[in-house]
């Protein structure tokens, strides 16, 4: 579809017809590759394996022990090391026990170190008084976190997977996040987090790869995070445990082991509430969030240089589109300022989440969005998301909203 | 000042313990021939027997009482040790509670507050477990324990200003249904609506008290009906609190209804107490309108709790006399002479009325005196509070998140200060109703 529908032209001639007749990405005559050569994890743009930019992470406040003095924010002298996802959390669990002595952490199978090796020597190194198994209960494991958070304590819960958050629904929705207002302000849960695995794995069927993040969105008083690498899974959790909220931390499983970055050494956080953009871009905004950005930036270099056989669906006229990517990190309260400055700027936007698409968090981002940006917006919000069906075993990849139907809907929506 | 001291067991306990000691010790359950199942405790026995009790006899789990119907002590009785002091502050606690009730519940029917519900037919449980309690145990309750916090000193005025909520309202700034009292000062967290949360909570709280410096003399004492107990989270810090050592002592007000619903069609066991052994839960069964009997008890579960770092149970049986709550006519469903028997023969109040004039503690002019200022004092408080404001309109969108206010709270506070703004003096519900709060919204419009 071009530009030139009637729809499109009846608004462009009212508000800018200009620049809507003539996209800045059609002026340009690069020739594409021949082949594309898409990233995998090990070689993607989104980690940084370096050092120097590691400790360049954009938003990284050093929490140093004494925190009497100003927040250093030199970088020299700080050491990183290399770490996957599973470990930068066993990282951050630890600096949290040891500066906190409040601080415990439970859940099922955590003492002796976690199915996916979360918590991994905590036991032996602070004791099984702070970090401890749980009877299989996962009303029980967030009514007894909220319970030890109401004494001013810290409590770093774990629900083995995000799918099996639903009988601790109550105590999250009635209870946890209710917690402060209904005493008026005299009690409080803000010491809870509840740390679970989310989104697909590759086999994980129904019950091992769902993500609920859009379930708790209207949760008010909870907050929601999703991390996307090693460095932001240490900084915003160990944010997170130190919020005065109570947060719902959701690590995206598939990177447990398949994200590495130099990670730095040193207590560090990451903000919570504020979304990261990753790539500039002025022709369309990309919004996504944890493991679907791998699957935005494969995207991204597929519309730059389709692979064989998808050169004829990608209009050269759009291959050196310039699309911004955002991981948005926090679904609740999101990030609402970085989104809507972006579309404003762009123009066009596509969200992107493994959920179901049915009152997922991109209906609510994408209402938002519309009616912030109502004159701004080009083309229609658009969502790429799982389908509203429950996640099939043997039809995943068809299930998840994967590189090729992110690139098809980029195209679609800048060409509309 | 008097004093009772414990008796002995009565020689028909001495009885029941022997013939106990037999049938464990019987062949087919003795250990030497079959030795155990590996990796367990269990003994193996060559005989196919199912078993459908706790109690050594197939019978049902005998109830600890030291009162009888007219306040007398009965055979044999382990007595707790109660000086007259403080028998008369349970005494006139239990008094204050009904006087409480029967106003608030009255000025409910008059429109005057929202919703109540009363405690009357369980005030000996709810007094005499309170009293039994260090004054800094952190109590969670579910919504009928309010005579815990009259017996701490939280005041009428607090109680009124909740029930109201007014400007005054310390327990949740007016936003809360009426008795979701709460109070850090008093140890009491602030009720919420969902049965039984509060159950698993409670086992968070007492193994946070454990990782506390010098809060080593306390425990977390959780109430909850008996049908709370249905629910799942009854299971959850049951066993929580058990598996994990956490010094929770829960409380169960076993008042035979869960609204309509009776005890019969909430479970099928041997009530509430039979399920505590299999938690691994000392437990015990109390006659709930026996103040001294709940006093004794709830004083040696909360020792063997503390001492022991778990969790014990207690089963308080009692009879709820008054309706569930301002919206239920329990006449609906039961009989208007059940209750009137119940109260005349079961009279938690009056058993021990008797019991204190029996040891010289009381009498007829103290309790027309006690009556008289209790009444007087509930009704000034009720006068003082009613014609308080409420809280500022502004406190609707605070507490919600500590720290920075995020931004859509902001921007929909905002947009109901532009409303009141535009429409405040000219639609008349919502004028009358600002003028109702304290600063009457102003302070949002100034801003």
């Amino acid at each position: 579809m071009s530009c030139l529908t009637p729809h499109c032209g009846r608004r462009a001639a009212a508000l800018k017809p200009k620049l809507r007749c003539l996209p800045r990405w059609q002026s340009t005559t690069t020739t594409p590759e021949a082949s594309g050569h898409l990233p995998s994890m090990a070689t993607s743009r989104l980690l940084r394996p370096i050092r120097d930019e590691a400790l360049r992470t954009s938003g990284i406040r050093w929490t140093d022990e004494d925190n009497s003095g100003p927040v250093r924010t030199i970088v020299g002298g700080r050491e990183t090391r290399k770490m996957n996802t599973y470990q930068s959390i066993r990282d951050a669990l630890s600096l949290a026990l040891m500066k906190d002595d409040t601080a415990v952490v439970f859940g099922e199978d955590v003492a002796f170190g976690g199915v996916f090796r979360c918590t991994m020597g905590l036991a032996e190194e602070f004791g099984r008084e702070r970090v401890f198994n749980t009877p299989l209960s996962e009303q029980g494991i967030v009514g007894f976190g909220i319970g030890i958070a109401a004494m001013g304590h810290t409590s770093i819960a774990e629900i083995q997977f995000a799918d099996y958050i639903y009988p601790a629904f109550d105590q999250i929705v009635n209870e946890a996040a209710k917690f402060r207002y209904r005493s008026g302000g005299q009690y409080n849960v803000g010491g809870l987090t509840i740390r679970c695995p989310t989104m697909s794995v590759g086999h994980g069927g129904l019950y091992h790869s769902q993500s609920p993040e859009g379930f708790f969105m209207g949760v008010a008083g909870l907050k929601v995070v999703i991390p996307r690498s090693p460095i932001q899974a240490k900084g915003l959790l160990l944010a997170s445990i130190r919020d005065p909220n109570p947060v719902m931390f959701m690590e995206p499983k598939i990177l447990y082991r398949s994200a590495v970055e130099q990670v730095p050494i040193d207590d560090f956080e990451l903000p919570i509430g504020r979304a990261d953009t990753l790539i500039r871009g002025s022709d369309l905004t990309l919004l996504t969030w944890g493991t679907p950005l791998y699957h935005c930036e494969t995207a991204l270099h597929m519309l730059a240089s389709p692979p064989p056989g998808l050169d004829k669906h990608v209009p050269q006229s759009l291959r050196n589109a310039k699309v911004e990517l955002i991981d948005l990190r926090t679904i609740l309260p999101w990030d609402v300022q970085t989104v809507v400055d972006s579309v404003q700027r762009t123009g066009r936007l596509v969200i992107v989440h493994e959920a179901g698409l049915s009152a997922g968090a991109g209906a609510e981002i994408a209402a938002t969005v519309q009616k912030k940006c109502f004159l701004k917006l080009e083309a229609p919000v658009s969502r790429i998301t799982g389908w509203d069906t429950p996640v099939p075993l043997q039809y995943e990849k068809f299930y998840i909203p994967d590189a090729l139907r992110i690139m098809d809907a980029i195209v679609k929506t800048l060409t509309y | 000042m008097q004093v009772l001291r414990r008796a002995t067991l009565t020689s028909r306990a001495v009885r029941t313990l022997q013939s106990a000691r037999r049938w464990l010790q019987s062949p087919s359950l003795t250990t030497e021939r079959h030795g155990y199942l590996p990796d367990s405790q269990s003994p193996i026995t060559p005989e196919l027997k199912f078993f459908n009790s706790v109690t050594d006899h197939g019978g049902k789990i005998p109830t600890y009482r030291v009162l009888d119907g007219v306040g007398m002590p009965i055979d044999g009785a382990e007595m707790p040790e109660i000086s007259e002091t403080f028998a008369r502050k349970i005494y006139e606690n239990m008094v204050l509670l009904p006087t409480l009730d029967t106003l608030l519940y009255n000025v409910q029917r008059q429109g005057k507050i929202s919703f109540y519900v009363t405690s009357y037919g369980e005030e000996a449980t709810i007094i005499g477990s309170a009293a039994a309690l260090a004054p800094d145990d952190e109590v969670l309750g579910q919504y009928r324990e309010s005579g815990v916090l009259l017996w701490r000193g939280f005041g009428l005025d607090n109680i009124v200003a909740q029930c109201l909520g007014n400007e005054e309202d310390t327990s949740g700034k007016g936003k809360q249904m009426p008795v979701h009292f709460g109070s850090p000062q008093f140890h009491f967290l602030t009720i919420s609506s969902p049965l039984a949360t509060q159950i698993p909570h409670a086992a968070g709280v007492a193994y946070a008290i454990t990782r506390s410096p010098r809060r080593g003399k306390n425990c977390a004492a959780v109430y909850f009906g008996e049908g709370a107990a249905s629910e799942g989270d009854f299971h959850a810090g049951m066993l929580f609190a058990s598996t994990i050592p956490s010094p929770t002592l829960f409380i169960v007000r076993n008042n035979g209804f869960a609204i309509s619903t009776p005890a019969a069609e909430q479970y099928h066991g041997d009530g509430i107490a039979a399920r505590g052994p299999g938690y691994g839960v000392w437990t015990v069964r109390v006659d709930g309108n026996d103040v001294l009997a709940v006093l004794g008890a709830i004083r040696e579960a909360r020792k063997r709790c503390i001492e022991e770092g778990r969790g014990v149970l207690v089963e308080a049986m009692t009879y709820r006399v008054g309706h569930h709550s301002t919206s239920d006519d329990s006449f609906a469903y039961r009989s208007r002479s059940e209750v009137e028997d119940k109260k005349r023969i079961d009279n938690p109040i009056t058993r021990f009325r008797l019991f204190m004039e029996s040891q010289g503690w009381w009498s007829k002019d103290e309790e027309d005196a006690l009556r008289a200022r209790l009444k007087k004092d509930v009704m000034q408080a009720f006068k003082r509070a009613e014609g308080m404001q409420k809280p500022e309109l502004q406190e609707m969108f605070t507490d919600v998140y500590g720290g920075e206010e995020p931004w859509n709270i902001r921007e929909q506070r905002e947009e109901l200060a532009g409303l009141l703004k535009k429409y405040g003096n000219d639609w008349e519900p919502w004028k009358s109703e600002l003028e109702r709060f304290k600063g009457k919204g102003q302070e949002w419009l100034k801003k």
